[in-house]
C-alpha cells in the first residue's frame, strides 16, 4: 500500500495517525476478538467427555493422513473408481451402441435418403445424428457411474484429506497445497478448476495452479481414455483381467497427469513464477454420512445430463462440419483427405495419424467429441459407411465393433497408447482457455496454457513411438 | 441485555407463519435481502439450497463456494433475496474469494445476515460472528450441525448464547431441515423491524484510538458521503489493509462487484461442474 499512500492524501493520513497508537494495536485487536470467543464459548458449551465418534474419525484420520498409509488408500480408492466404472459401463455402452446405432441408425438412414436430397440427408444422419449418438454411448454410462461414486468421496469428506496428503509434494515443488483442490475439481471439469484457483492467495502460486490444470483430466477426456484403454489395452489381457487392465492403465495415464502438473509447476516456479511456497490451514472437516439419494439425483440430474447436454451442442454442429469436410471436394478429393494427408507425417512420427489430429482440431470447443469426430472421420475417409451393408460391418457390438473399425483403419497398440498420453496432453478446450483469460487477464498466460502441454504431449507421444518402434 | 426471551422468539413460537415458497432464482421485487456468511464448511450452501429450492453445488470441503450465488423465497407474504458468501475466517483478511464475502457484508446493505456457525467448533466461528457484529446490527445467527454436535456430546446453550451475544440465535440442522422455520421466523422478524437486535459490540481498548479513528471517519465522509461503515473502514486503513487502501485509492470504496446472478446462470449452463459464477473484477 506504500505506493498508494504516498499519493492519496487519505491514505497517506491514516498512515501518519498510525503513529499516534501504540505499535500493537493490531494485535491487541486481535486479542480482544480472540479471548471474547473464548469467554462467550466458555459460559455456553459443554462437552461431555471424550466422544467415541470424535475418536473413531481421529483413528480414520490417522490412517488416511499417514505418509505411509495415506497414499496407497489414496491410489487404491482412484483405481478402485475407475475399475467400478470401467466394468460397469460396458454392458449398457453395448447396450446403448446397439439401439442407437444398430437399430435407430439403418432406418432412419433408409428414411431420409428415400425422402431428403442425398447431401442434407448425409448432412443430418450420417453427420448430425451419428455424432451425437456416439456421444451419448461413449459417455453416458461412464459418466453415470463415475460421477456420483465421485460425488460421493466428496459428500464423506475425503477431498480434503487429499489435499492435506498432497500438501507435502506441492510445497515441495512451490506450489500452493491448495492446488490439490483445484485439480480434484479439475477432474471433473477444467474450467471449474481455473475458476477454483481463487481459493489461492498468493497470485504466483494462482498462477501455477491454473497454467497446470489441464493436467487433470476431465469429464470430456475420461470417456476417451475409457473407451481407448479397454479395447486396446484390456483387451490384450485375458477377458477375466480386462476390466483391471485397462482401469490400471486409465490409472496410469492419470497418475502421469498428475506427475506432470507436479514438473510443471516446479519447473515454473523455478523460472517464470519464481517463489517460495506460501503457508495456508485447511480444516479437515469431520466425515458426514453422504445423503445417498440425494447425491444420486444431484450428480444424476446436475452433472452427468449437464455434461451429456454440452456434449451434444456440441456434438451435432462438429457432427455437420465432419460431414461437410469430408464430402466436400478439392481437385479430386475431400477437404479431410487433404487434411489428414498433410498430417499424417508428422502425426504418424508420435504415434498417432491424421485423423485424430484432424479430430482434435474439430473438437477444440469440447473434448467430449474427440473419440466420435475420430469415428466418423475414419468412417468417412475409409468408406466404410456408406455403402448399402457397410453400417452393419461396424456397429456389431459396442466397443467390438469400434476396435474393429479402427483396426481396420491402421491402428495399433500404439497408437491406442499414444493417444491415451496426448488425449491428457494438449491444450484446453476452448471454455477453459477463455476462462483462464478470464481469469488472468493475460494472453500470455492463456498461450502458455494451450501451448506448454501440447508441446509436452508431442514430446511424450514421440518418445513413445520411438522407444516402441526401436524395441519391437 | 435483560431479556431473556426476544420478541421475535414469540412471534416464532406459535407456529411459524407457514411453510416458506421457493423461489429458485427469481428474485425479482425482492422486499428484503438476507446474506448467508459463515466460515468454510459450516452449511451455508445447504441452508441456501434448502430456502430457496435450488441446487448450488454443495461438498464437504472448505473454500467450495468462491462467488456469490443468488436466490429467492417468499416467506410471511414477503419476497426475500438470499446470497450465499463464500465461506471466510475472518474479515480482516481477504484472499480473492473473501473478498467477495467481506464486500458484500459491508456495503451490499443486507437487511439481515444470516451467521452460519458449526456448533462443533463454536468458540472458533465466534470470531467471525464478533466481527460481523461489529459493521451490522441485523444479524441471526443459525446454529448450525446440531445433529452432529450432539453426536459428539457437545451441548450448546442457545439461549445463553443469544443472551452474550444480543441477536436472535436458532439452533439447525439444515441438511435435515430441522430448525429452518424457526430461522425463517427470525429472519422475518428482524428484516422486518419487529425485532431489534442490540449485538454486543466488542470494545475497543487501545488508548488514543477513538480519536484518531475519529480524524480518519472525518475524512472518509467528507470523500465518500453516505458511505456504511465508516468507522471499520478507518479501523482498517488504520491497520494498513491494502486492499481497502487500494478502494480508497481508486474511488471505488462503497461499490460491490457487479451482480454475478445472470452470469452464474449461464456459467451453469455452459460448464455445469462449476458451482459458482465468473468473477468479473480483478482480485
Amino acid at each position: 500500500m506504500s505506493n498508494s499512500a504516498q499519493k492519496d492524501p487519505l491514505l497517506h493520513e491514516a498512515a501518519e495517525l498510525r503513529w499516534h497508537l501504540p505499535r500493537d494495536f493490531n494485535d491487541r485487536l486481535t486479542e480482544a476478538i480472540y479471548a471474547e470467543s473464548a469467554r462467550i464459548a466458555e459460559r455456553t458449551v459443554t462437552r461431555q467427555g471424550a466422544s467415541r465418534r470424535l475418536a473413531f474419525q481421529q483413528r480414520v484420520d490417522r490412517l488416511l493422513t499417514n505418509p505411509w498409509t495415506g497414499f496407497p488408500v489414496m491410489g487404491l480408492l482412484f483405481a478402485a473408481v475407475l475399475w467400478l466404472t470401467i466394468a460397469g459401463a460396458n454392458v449398457p455402452s453395448a447396450l446403448i451402441a446397439d439401439f442407437l446405432l444398430g437399430t435407430i441408425y439403418p432406418g432412419l438412414r433408409a428414411l431420409a435418403f428415400d425422402g431428403l436430397p442425398a447431401w442434407l440427408a448425409g448432412l443430418l444422419v450420417d453427420g448430425m445424428y451419428l455424432a451425437t449418438a456416439w456421444v451419448i454411448s461413449v459417455m453416458l454410462p461412464p459418466m453415470m457411474i463415475f460421477f456420483p461414486t465421485f460425488t460421493l468421496l466428496e459428500d464423506l469428506g475425503y477431498l480434503p484429506r487429499v489435499a492435506f496428503n498432497l500438501d507435502r509434494l506441492f510445497q515441495r515443488v512451490g506450489a500452493h497445497g491448495k492446488q490439490a483442490l483445484t485439480m480434484a475439481m479439475g477432474y471433473g471439469c477444467n474450467a471449474a478448476g481455473v475458476i477454483a484457483a481463487r481459493v489461492i492467495d498468493s497470485p504466483r502460486e494462482r498462477l501455477i495452479a491454473i497454467v497446470t490444470n489441464n493436467f487433470a483430466l476431465c469429464n470430456g477426456r475420461w470417456p476417451t481414455q475409457i473407451l481407448i484403454a479397454t479395447i486396446f489395452l484390456g483387451a490384450l489381457a485375458p477377458a477375466a483381467l480386462s476390466g483391471v487392465v485397462a482401469a490400471g492403465a486409465v490409472f496410469g495415464v492419470a497418475v502421469l497427469g498428475f506427475g506432470l502438473s507436479l514438473l510443471c509447476s516446479w519447473a515454473l516456479s523455478r523460472t517464470l513464477l519464481r517463489g517460495e511456497a506460501s503457508t495456508f490451514s485447511l480444516e479437515l472437516p469431520p466425515y458426514r454420512p453422504p445423503n445417498l439419494l440425494r447425491t444420486l439425483y444431484t450428480s444424476l440430474i446436475d452433472r452427468t445430463l449437464f455434461v451429456l447436454w454440452r456434449a451434444v451442442v456440441f456434438a451435432l454442429p462438429a457432427g455437420a462440419v465432419i460431414w461437410l469436410v469430408s464430402n466436400l471436394h478439392l481437385a479430386d478429393h475431400s477437404l479431410a483427405y487433404w487434411a489428414v494427408s498433410g498430417m499424417d507425417p508428422l502425426a504418424l512420427a508420435i504415434g498417432l495419424n491424421g485423423v485424430i489430429l484432424l479430430a482434435y482440431i474439430i473438437a477444440i470447443p469440447a473434448n467430449e467429441i474427440v473419440i466420435p469426430s475420430v469415428l466418423m472421420l475414419t468412417v468417412l475417409l475409409t468408406g466404410q459407411a456408406g455403402g448399402e451393408h457397410a453400417a452393419g460391418v461396424m456397429f456389431e457390438t459396442g466397443d467390438e465393433g469400434v476396435k474393429t473399425l479402427l483396426t481396420g483403419a491402421g491402428w495399433t497398440t500404439l497408437t491406442g497408447v499414444c493417444l491415451m498420453v496426448f488425449s491428457l496432453c494438449h491444450n484446453p478446450c476452448s471454455t477453459t482457455l477463455y476462462t483462464i483469460y478470464k481469469e488472468t487477464r493475460s494472453l500470455k498466460w492463456t498461450l502458455v496454457s494451450a501451448l506448454m502441454p501440447t508441446a509436452i504431449g508431442v514430446v511424450l507421444c514421440g518418445l513413445i513411438a520411438l522407444l516402441w518402434r526401436a524395441l519391437s | 441485555m435483560s431479556s431473556a426471551c426476544p420478541p421475535s422468539a414469540c412471534d416464532a413460537c406459535a407456529a411459524p407463519r407457514g411453510p416458506a415458497q421457493r423461489l429458485g432464482l427469481d428474485v425479482r421485487k425482492t422486499d428484503y435481502v438476507v446474506a448467508l456468511a459463515g466460515n468454510p464448511n459450516t452449511g451455508k450452501s445447504t441452508v441456501f439450497n434448502r430456502l430457496t429450492g435450488l441446487r448450488q453445488h454443495t461438498g464437504n470441503w472448505p473454500g467450495k463456494t468462491i462467488a456469490r450465488a443468488e436466490g429467492g423465497f417468499a416467506y410471511a407474504g414477503k419476497r426475500f433475496k438470499l446470497v450465499d458468501l463464500p465461506g471466510t475466517y475472518s474479515l480482516r483478511s481477504a484472499s480473492p474469494d473473501e473478498t467477495v464475502a467481506r464486500e458484500f457484508i459491508l456495503f451490499g446493505r443486507p437487511d439481515v445476515t444470516v451467521v452460519v456457525v458449526d456448533a462443533n467448533c463454536l468458540e472458533r466461528n465466534l470470531n467471525l460472528v464478533l466481527q460481523i457484529l461489529q459493521i451490522t446490527d441485523r444479524a441471526v445467527l443459525c446454529l448450525n450441525l446440531m445433529d452432529e454436535a450432539r453426536a459428539n456430546g457437545v451441548t450448546i446453550d442457545a439461549r445463553g448464547l443469544a443472551r452474550e451475544l444480543g441477536i436472535p440465535v436458532v439452533p439447525c440442522s439444515a441438511r435435515s431441515g430441522e430448525g429452518l422455520p424457526q430461522l425463517l421466523a427470525e429472519l422475518h422478524a428482524v428484516a422486518s423491524g419487529a425485532f431489534k437486535p442490540k449485538p454486543y459490540r466488542l470494545k475497543l481498548a487501545v488508548p488514543g484510538l477513538h480519536e484518531v479513528l475519529a480524524r480518519v471517519v472525518e475524512r472518509l465522509r467528507a470523500r465518500f458521503p453516505g458511505l456504511a461503515n465508516e468507522e471499520w473502514i478507518a479501523l482498517r486503513l488504520l491497520e494498513g489493509d491494502a486492499a481497502v487502501g487500494e478502494m480508497v485509492a481508486a474511488g471505488t470504496l462503497g461499490h460491490i462487484t457487479a451482480d454475478h446472478a445472470a452470469l452464474a446462470r449461464a456459467a451453469a449452463q455452459s460448464a455445469p461442474a462449476q458451482p459458482t459464477p465468473p468473477k468479473e473484477a480483478q482480485p
